[in-house]
């Protein structure tokens, strides 16, 4: 019988969705290790769904209860509860806390991390995770060699599960930390974060002005829950915040929709988004290498065409 | 205040990778390396405070090939005091554990206030190294920085996350890890270029042990199914929202 731990991410007392995934991907591996139980655990205090956990695929969950969610207090807990349940892994979303999490988790467990992958499988009864480098420019696949295994998931590459079970709540205690995370605010406008979002809206240096974002602004308002992106050379003229660049120096995003425009697709762009189900590229230069990566092509001026998709969406709006 | 930038030789984000079935990783032929571009960041970070505080000190440290000392020697040149490779001809393969683990074996022993990292090297992104080696090292760490501040003997620090901002503060000593944003990085000039040549680059081999990760493979990613162009102009949407919504069925 294995246990698996997943490490849940909360804010302001709300469960993070990418933390439903990591408990799919956990419950599914156990299963494919020949059965066992899934452990959801939480450093920070929050308002527990107990059949959402559960039917999302964790048998028992342990609060730890702490007030804020430093990462230094967050992986001394989960690295005693690991310790305390024997577990042959640690899952977490690899979100900007996730990410710092795991390397400190498989320090303290003195074992390897195989950070931001895209798959779990079981060979001979033992876990293969893949994960991309060099910006998905390869993909590694790897074991690791100590008795448990720390692996942060990429959001959108796994699912939760759907069963018809409810999750046991209990406690645990909390490690202290010497640093603290003072405030978190939330960001201000109401479009979800780049890495997030089902649908991303990006431009690039072929947009033009600022001004001329306010097209992109406009497709976006047609398209619920859709995240604004940039290329690199949009960031770093000043145009739009580093938040929402996409590629190898920025985010890396995967979601089911993305509208190039007026981006050229330079493989650093490329490597951060190559991995999205349906990609749209607008550009007036037809041998511009986003159209390598496209679904859909538009050879056109921005200009012309981001207005008329925006009406166009409008009416399936309506 | 004693302060240690730990950096990396990486390929330029530019590469075109092939891969080296032989041994299960680039193949470095004409590929540039360079300095890892959010090492820029820690670089310049650990002068500015070094700047600020005198009769401080920035160490840089690296775990590379012999030919890293290339990237030193542009720290060396943008104003570090010194600079210590550590060195194996596999050391830019190695899982983040076990960089993690070399660093924290040279720093064990060393005075230092502040360590500064990049948030994420670009060839193996795990994000992974800075928390690793400031947990072995028993100090707290702070990651993904885009605002630093220092008062007195505490650490401030903001970085973004996922539609969000998180304000964090650590007492020193502390680890930090730098991302874009935080700071424009000095160019090194030539008479930092000079004046590096003459400052001290200690090369110590190290054996990287056992490895934390057995890498099964590494393959290229799979090919994207070829796409369309639908046509040209306005009078294209209306067929792309129809592929959208019917072929593809994203909308």
């Amino acid at each position: 019988m294995s246990n698996i731990l997943v490490l849940l991410e909360t804010r302001d007392g709300s469960l993070r969705p990418a933390s439903l995934e990591a408990l799919g991907a956990a419950r599914k591996t156990v299963d494919e290790l020949g059965g066992g139980t899934v452990t959801a655990l939480s450093y920070e205090a929050f308002d527990a769904d107990a059949a959402l956990l559960g039917a999302s695929g964790a048998d028992n969950v342990l609060i730890a209860g702490a007030a804020q969610h430093s990462a230094e207090g967050a992986a001394a807990t989960c690295t005693r509860v690991a310790k305390e349940l024997g577990s042959v892994a640690v899952l977490l979303a690899a979100s900007v806390r996730g990410k710092d999490l795991t390397a400190r988790i498989a320090a303290g467990l003195e074992t390897g991390c195989v950070p931001d992958c895209t798959a779990i499988t079981v060979a001979d009864g033992r876990m293969v995770f893949t994960r991309p480098i060099y910006a998905g420019k390869g993909m590694l696949n790897a074991r690791v060699s100590g008795a448990v295994a720390v692996a942060s998931l990429r959001g959108n590459f796994f699912a939760a599960a759907s069963r018809d079970a409810a999750a046991e709540i209990g406690e645990t205690s909390a490690e202290a930390s010497k640093s603290v995370v003072r405030e978190v605010a939330a960001k201000s406008g109401g479009r979800p974060d780049v890495a997030e979002a089902n649908i991303v809206v990006a431009g690039g240096r072929g947009m033009g002005d600022a001004d001329n974002w306010a097209m992109l602004e406009a497709i976006a308002d047609q398209l619920p829950g859709a995240a604004i992106g940039a290329s690199r050379a949009v960031v770093d003229s000043g145009i739009r915040s580093h938040s929402e660049q996409v590629g190898q120096t920025g985010k890396t995003v995967a979601p089911e929709l993305y509208i190039a425009a007026g981006i050229s697709g330079a493989i650093q762009h490329l490597a951060g988004m190559n991995n999205s189900k349906c990609i749209v590229a607008i550009n007036k230069d037809a041998d511009a290498p986003i159209f390598t990566a496209a679904t859909y092509g538009i050879v056109g001026d921005i200009n012309e065409v981001l207005p008329v998709l925006a009406e166009e969406l409008s009416k399936l709006q309506n | 205040m004693k302060i240690i930038t730990c950096v990396k030789r990486v390929p330029a984000t530019t590469t075109r990778v092939v891969i080296d079935a032989s041994t299960k990783s680039l193949d470095p032929t004409g590929v540039e390396f360079l300095l890892n571009p959010y090492d820029e960041f820690a670089v310049e970070q650990a002068l500015q405070v070094a700047a600020a505080h005198e009769g401080s000190t920035v160490t840089a440290i690296s775990l590379g090939n012999a030919a890293a000392q290339k990237e030193l020697r542009t720290v060396l040149a943008m104003g570090a005091d010194d600079a210590v490779l550590l060195t194996n001809d596999l050391a830019l393969d190695a899982d983040v554990t076990t960089t993690a683990r070399i660093l924290a074996e040279a720093i064990r022993g060393r005075e230092f206030d502040l360590l500064f990292f990049g948030k994420q090297a670009v060839d193996n992104d795990a994000h992974g190294v800075g928390p690793a080696v400031a947990t072995m090292l028993g100090v707290p760490c702070l990651t993904e920085v885009v605002k630093f501040e220092l008062d007195g003997d505490k650490v401030i620090c903001e970085r973004e996350v996922e539609g969000g901002r998180e304000i964090l503060e650590s007492p020193l000593p502390c680890a930090i890890t730098c991302q874009k944003g935080l700071n424009e990085p000095r160019y090194a000039n030539l008479k930092g270029i000079m004046k590096a040549k003459k400052k001290p680059l200690e090369i110590t081999e190290v054996d990287l042990g056992a490895p934390a990760l057995e890498v099964i493979d590494l393959l290229p990613p799979a090919d994207r199914p070829a796409g369309r162009i639908i046509g040209e102009g306005a009078a294209a949407v209306a067929e792309l929202v129809d592929a959208l919504r019917n072929e593809a069925k994203v909308l």
